[in-house]
């Protein structure tokens, strides 16, 4: 067995009070699919099932003391997660519930920075449940309500009995603009088919992209969806639509609140890696706080391998994913999710680490 | 020649320690098992996280996912000892005239030999327990440093201070210092008479285990290649001073360190479940046992210092006789 294998993989579930949070979580504690999972949750407040695998826990976060304001960790998380897997056998996956306010930052760094964590447990998805009434009054009084969308992985649209056609639109018009490369199911009564939200693979960008090869490719105006494309395939129109929309997010952002939260998406050709790794070191130090994802694949020069890279704030890890094909575009891809980017610099600065 | 006596159990081992002369072996799983003439188990919890035997060494205080403290002697009668309703009792520890503490989120609850409980509220959680060697003092490791406790007064606690989140605590035997293990890869000290500080940090891994040596002269520590041990002779501890490094291996770290209780040696479990002892003087080594199925995750000596309990995050647990 691979050691990828048999790390038990994680969902953070976030989203504000009243998304459907709670339940989603318990249709995954009392539906039957055949699969176990441990539930950490702030509070056992509203979940009406009684089940030994579902741990209290206060949300605990700790800055790392190592100068940097945005490394932090859930420092619960650690504690419960060594507690659960020293019983190993008894679930098969572990779920985190967190509050309607928290930052789903901490979660996720916390995968990357504890190496008792990481070598446990594996982050399988970031599930933002969104609340289409609420969401722009949400997205007007608080920072974190973007900050869940741009995290996420997976998007339930949440209650869209509750709001019109063209208010639906418009809230997902707002959503794709924070987040371009989430999959967005829209659903009444968290109604999401469990395997479109559990054991995804879609937080590592490696395995992502073999689920889904043109990942990274939904904004491409050359772009064709092949067969093999499921983004977004649970609404029975299935047009491409949501691939374009945030071509013209000033506009829907206009209509609803501007929320700071953008996406920068670069491209380029051949790379140096001696003036890229400097490069995203830099500016990950300096836009770190302002970072909430990054996501790319680079193609270095004179290397067969495609090398992917992946970051949360001032956190980034690098690794190679598979050798080019035949014939396959030698490009440099690269994403970033967050605020107050300079899209501009971004540009020109990533472009000056070409080969 | 060191004899090892096996007993293979299934699952993780949070405690291997000895009742009088009984060895017990405290599984995650929450049995307890005891090797009273023959092997002997009881159910002490549904989901055991944390162990510690009392000073006298007569019982054993284990805390558990069920939100229950228990005392377990070495008879294997189980006594619920406190209850916290359905949240997890994340650290005990044991002081003088049978006071147990515990933890469960932000609070340190310490319940007295009669039956009295006092709850101590911290605003963050409290991560780590110990009690000081003399007098009912009661340390808190927590988020950016460590408080201490007077629990059977009204006094005011005393505030440590150091950024970072603090996860375990050890006194020194003599009182002199306050330890604490980080989030970090790193120590962090505290000299009380003056409040002094001592960072001890460069280790590769988090430290988990910590053992003060006989007469409290050295402590020893895992999380590196070697067993860190860290020398507390000087009034100012190991401030300005280097640590020994014992049984350095280069394919296996370090995960339990339990020094004997007499004399200046260690007891060194690895990530591969060998054991070997190295004496502080000389640094020569004794191999104990050979590495086994999973990482040695828990070891104690006995009171004379001939036998060694230990436990591994696998199950395959034993005793080391040294005496032979």
């Amino acid at each position: 067995m691979s050691e990828q294998s048999a790390q038990i993989p994680v969902t953070v579930l976030t989203g504000y009070l009243g998304s459907g949070k709670t339940t989603l979580l318990n249709r995954i504690l009392s539906e039957d699919h055949g699969k176990r999972y441990a539930v950490i949750v702030n509070e056992f407040g509203e979940i009406g099932i009684d089940n030994d695998l579902i741990v209290e826990s206060d949300e605990e976060i700790y800055e790392m003391n190592n100068g940097c304001v945005c490394c932090t960790v859930r420092g619960d998380l650690v504690r419960v997660v060594e507690g659960l897997t020293r019983r190993p056998g008894r679930f098969d996956a572990i779920i985190v519930e967190t509050t309607g306010l928290a930052d789903p930052a901490p979660v996720a760094q916390t995968f990357f920075m504890d190496d008792d964590v990481r070598a446990k447990t594996r982050l399988d998805a970031v599930v933002a449940l969104v609340d289409a009434k609420h969401l722009p009054l949400r997205l007007k009084d608080s920072k974190e309500a973007a900050d869940q969308i741009a995290f996420a992985d997976v998007i339930v649209l949440n209650k869209t009995d509750l709001v019109t056609p063209e208010e639906l639109a418009q809230v997902e018009t707002a959503v794709r603009a924070i987040n371009p490369y989430a999959r967005i199911h829209k659903t009444e009564r968290a109604g999401v088919a469990l395997s479109e939200v559990l054991d995804r693979g879609a937080f590592d960008l490696k395995r992502a992209l073999e689920n889904d090869p043109h990942f990274l490719d939904h904004d491409h105006p050359d772009h064709v969806c092949g067969p093999d494309c499921d983004h977004d395939h649970n609404h029975h129109h299935h047009d491409h639509d949501h691939d374009h929309h945030h071509h013209d997010h000033h506009e829907g952002l206009a209509a609803i609140h501007d929320v700071g939260v953008t996406s920068v998406s670069l491209r380029g050709g051949e790379m140096d890696p001696k003036k890229f790794f400097p490069w995203i070191q830099k500016t990950t130090q300096i836009d770190g706080p302002n970072i909430l994802r990054l996501k790319g694949i680079i193609a270095f020069k004179d290397d067969p391998e495609r090398y992917v890279v992946q970051g949360v704030h001032m956190i980034i890890e690098g690794d190679h994913q598979r050798p080019w094909k035949e014939g396959e575009r030698r490009e440099s891809r690269l994403v970033f999710i967050g605020r107050e980017l300079d899209a501009e610099r971004l540009k020109q600065t990533f472009e000056a680490c070409q080969a | 020649m060191p004899t090892v006596a096996p007993l293979d159990l299934t699952g993780h081992c949070v405690s291997a320690c000895f009742l009088g002369d009984v060895p017990v072996f405290a599984l995650a799983d929450g049995v307890v098992h005891r090797l009273a003439g023959g092997h002997a188990w009881t159910e002490a919890h549904d989901g055991l996280l944390t162990a510690a035997p009392t000073r006298d060494g007569k019982c054993l205080i284990t805390g558990g996912e069920d939100g229950k403290v228990m005392s377990l002697s070495p008879e294997g009668s189980v006594e619920l000892l406190a209850e916290v309703g359905r949240k997890w009792i994340t650290s005990v520890a044991t002081g003088p005239q049978d006071i147990v503490a515990f933890a469960s989120g932000k609070v340190a609850y310490v319940r007295f030999s009669d039956g009295r409980m006092r709850e101590l509220e911290h605003p963050r959680s409290v991560e780590g327990l110990a009690f000081a060697p003399k007098g009912v003092r009661l340390g808190v490791a927590r988020y950016n440093g460590a408080t201490l406790h007077f629990p059977a007064t009204d006094s005011k606690p005393t505030e440590l201070e150091w950024a970072g989140a603090h996860t375990g605590i050890t006194f020194s035997p003599d009182g002199n210092f306050l330890v604490t293990t980080m989030q970090e890869n790193a120590l962090h000290g505290w000299k009380l008479s003056d409040g002094r500080h001592m960072r001890m940090a460069g280790y590769p891994a988090k430290v988990k285990s910590l053992s003060w040596s006989a007469k409290g002269r050295w402590l020893a520590t895992s999380g590196a290649p070697a067993a860190i041990v860290w020398p507390f002779q000087g009034k100012d501890g190991p401030m300005g001073k280097a640590p020994l490094e014992l049984g350095t291996r280069g394919d296996a770290m370090v995960t339990q360190v339990a020094c004997h209780p007499n004399e200046d040696i260690v007891a060194i479990g690895y990530s591969d479940g060998m054991i070997l002892a190295a004496r502080f003087a000389d640094q020569k080594e004794v191999l104990l046992r050979r590495a086994g199925k999973g990482a040695i995750s828990a070891m104690t000596w006995d009171r004379e210092g001939r036998r060694l309990a230990f436990g591994t995050e696998t199950g395959d647990c034993g005793i080391v006789d040294i005496s032979a």
